[in-house]
């Protein structure tokens, strides 16, 4: 997959434009508008850090953790056309004194963990250069 | 508006990992708070029971399983859950039950027995549970506590001192309380090097999971003043309102905000309070003390500007001031705070309400706040449950 492509995909009201991720939604969750009907959107692959952190402990199950542990980081991430925030992992290698509030990053596919020969991937987010 | 109602009586079993069932705790903490109020159990004549998700079906039933285990006598019974908030709701029932005349007198319960470390989110593949996603992907409770935390950093410039003394100044609080699990005192240089967890926070700062019991017995003023009591205290307002859409907080369990895109962004935990106060008739500048959710020690300094303490940004201002020390302007988290209890989660906010009405009362001991004349709570959890209590002597 070409990276530069790479979206989430969320959901968008067709009534009110309100942005829904995870996009599994049925109804519309904005009490003024009582659609049903989403169109599925890719939301912005750029967006600005609204805090970060990381896990210097394994978390427990469902969370899949290379064996030694490698601890990560993570961002909140602001959208700024779609006026939300989304929270993933900040790409390998990336730790907490890399980052600050404010910072552009964008958006990459990264293997979360391996299991019975396939490759499990999620979204992280890589400082943009 | 509608007639007073009153706390009569307040016990609590103490915090710890006793490895004991929850209904003892409650129990316990139930006779306590039925002794302290001089009220007969067969007198109750409804029982608000907080659930507990970890130990099975009598968790599910709690109202029930306190009920059958003081003894079946054939009051009415109610269960609720609303994860931090659990406490709160069930006290918010039995109020709304005697003011609506259905009773005159209720018992509160909550307690819960916790397994250790994280509070993990049920077995199996489901990846519909918000829940399950985020630690799918590595996030965390201290994930949550931990952003904030280093917002803070970045907007207000807090520092690591200023988080470390949060659990100073409470770890001093709770010192003496009977009913804390934790009871050493710190030094800031003792916290700091303690392992970091999620940056910038560290073991020290981040609550424990506990086991623990607390119960309330409330009744309509008319009852409490025929039973001659002197130690009422009056609840002035609950709150357990929702958050309101666009909700721009960061909350466990999402992994991402509501959308702002069409509507106007809402701070839930900023609006908790509110609506207490509003009830109670007072404002945050006539409080005399704070009970608020210290998950983590810099959560504390949110809690500041969530109750109206200070204005947004000037929390740390409040701490180094030594306003919010027993001793000082508004002393918060007098008991010690989830800093020296860990979290009991259905018992948590009623333990709160307890520490303010002893406090209120002025049977706190070592740790009195002096001249306690208005208490607030403030506590938040999961899935958009948050509660706030105003006490009035």
């Amino acid at each position: 997959m070409d990276e530069a492509d790479t979206h989430l995909i969320g959901s968008r009201c067709k009534r009110c434009g309100t942005y829904f991720f995870p996009g599994n939604v049925t109804f519309c969750r904005n009490p003024s508008c009582d659609s049903d009907e989403f169109d599925a959107v890719p939301l912005s692959r750029e967006g600005t850090i609204w805090s970060y952190t990381d896990a210097q402990y394994k978390p427990p199950e469902p969370y899949v953790a290379a064996d030694p542990f490698e601890p990560y980081a993570i961002a909140a991430v602001e959208l700024a056309k779609e006026r939300m925030i989304i929270l993933g992992q900040l790409a390998k290698g990336v730790t907490v004194d890399d980052v600050t509030t404010g910072m552009q990053v964008e958006l990459q596919l990264q293997t979360l963990f391996t299991k019975d020969g396939q490759d499990y991937v999620s979204w992280v987010w890589q400082p943009k250069r | 508006m509608s007639r007073d109602v009153v706390i009569l009586g307040a016990g609590m079993h103490p915090w710890g990992k006793w490895g004991k069932n929850f209904v003892e705790y409650g129990v316990h903490a139930a006779r306590a708070a039925l002794k302290d109020a001089g009220v007969s159990w067969q007198d109750i004549e409804f029982v608000a029971g907080g659930a507990t998700m970890r130990n099975g079906y009598p968790g599910y039933v709690a109202g029930a399983t306190f009920s059958q285990a003081l003894g079946w006598q054939g009051n009415e019974i109610m269960t609720c859950y609303a994860a931090c908030a659990t406490g709160s709701q069930a006290l918010a029932a039995a109020r709304a039950k005697i003011q609506a005349g259905q009773c005159e007198v209720a018992l509160v319960v909550g307690a819960d027995t916790t397994p250790k470390g994280f509070l993990a989110p049920q077995k199996g593949e489901r990846p519909d549970d918000p829940d399950w996603v985020r630690f799918r992907l590595g996030i965390t409770n201290p994930t949550y506590f931990s952003l904030y935390a280093q917002r803070r950093k970045d907007l207000y410039g807090a520092t690591d001192e200023d988080f470390a003394t949060i659990k100073v100044k409470n770890a001093e609080h709770g010192f003496s309380n009977e009913f804390a699990r934790y009871r050493k005192k710190f030094t800031v240089e003792e916290v700091l090097a303690s392992p970091m967890v999620a940056s910038p926070l560290r073991l020290f700062e981040i609550c424990a999971t506990s086991d623990g019991g607390a119960a309330v017995v409330v009744a309509s003023k008319e009852y409490a003043d025929r039973l001659g009591s002197q130690r009422q205290v009056k609840i002035g307002g609950i709150s357990t309102v929702s958050p309101k859409f666009a909700s721009a907080d960061v909350e466990m369990p999402d992994i991402a905000t509501d959308s702002a895109a069409a509507s106007n962004a809402y701070s839930f935990r900023a609006s908790i309070a509110q609506k207490a106060y509003e009830e109670a008739g007072v404002g945050p500048e006539e409080v005399s003390l704070a009970e608020v959710y210290d998950l983590s020690s810099a959560m504390e300094l949110d809690w500041y500007e969530y109750i109206g303490l200070c204005p947004q940004g000037d929390a740390e201002k409040l701490l180094r001031d030594g306003d919010t020390r027993i001793g000082g302007r508004v002393p918060v988290n007098a008991s010690g705070g989830l800093a020296c209890f860990g979290e009991a989660v259905p018992a948590q906010a009623l333990a709160q309400v307890c520490e303010l009405t002893m406090q209120l009362r002025g049977e706190a001991g070592d740790r009195q706040v002096s001249d306690a004349k208005v208490g607030v709570t403030g506590n938040q959890g999961l899935f958009g449950h948050g509660s706030s209590v105003v006490l009035l002597r």
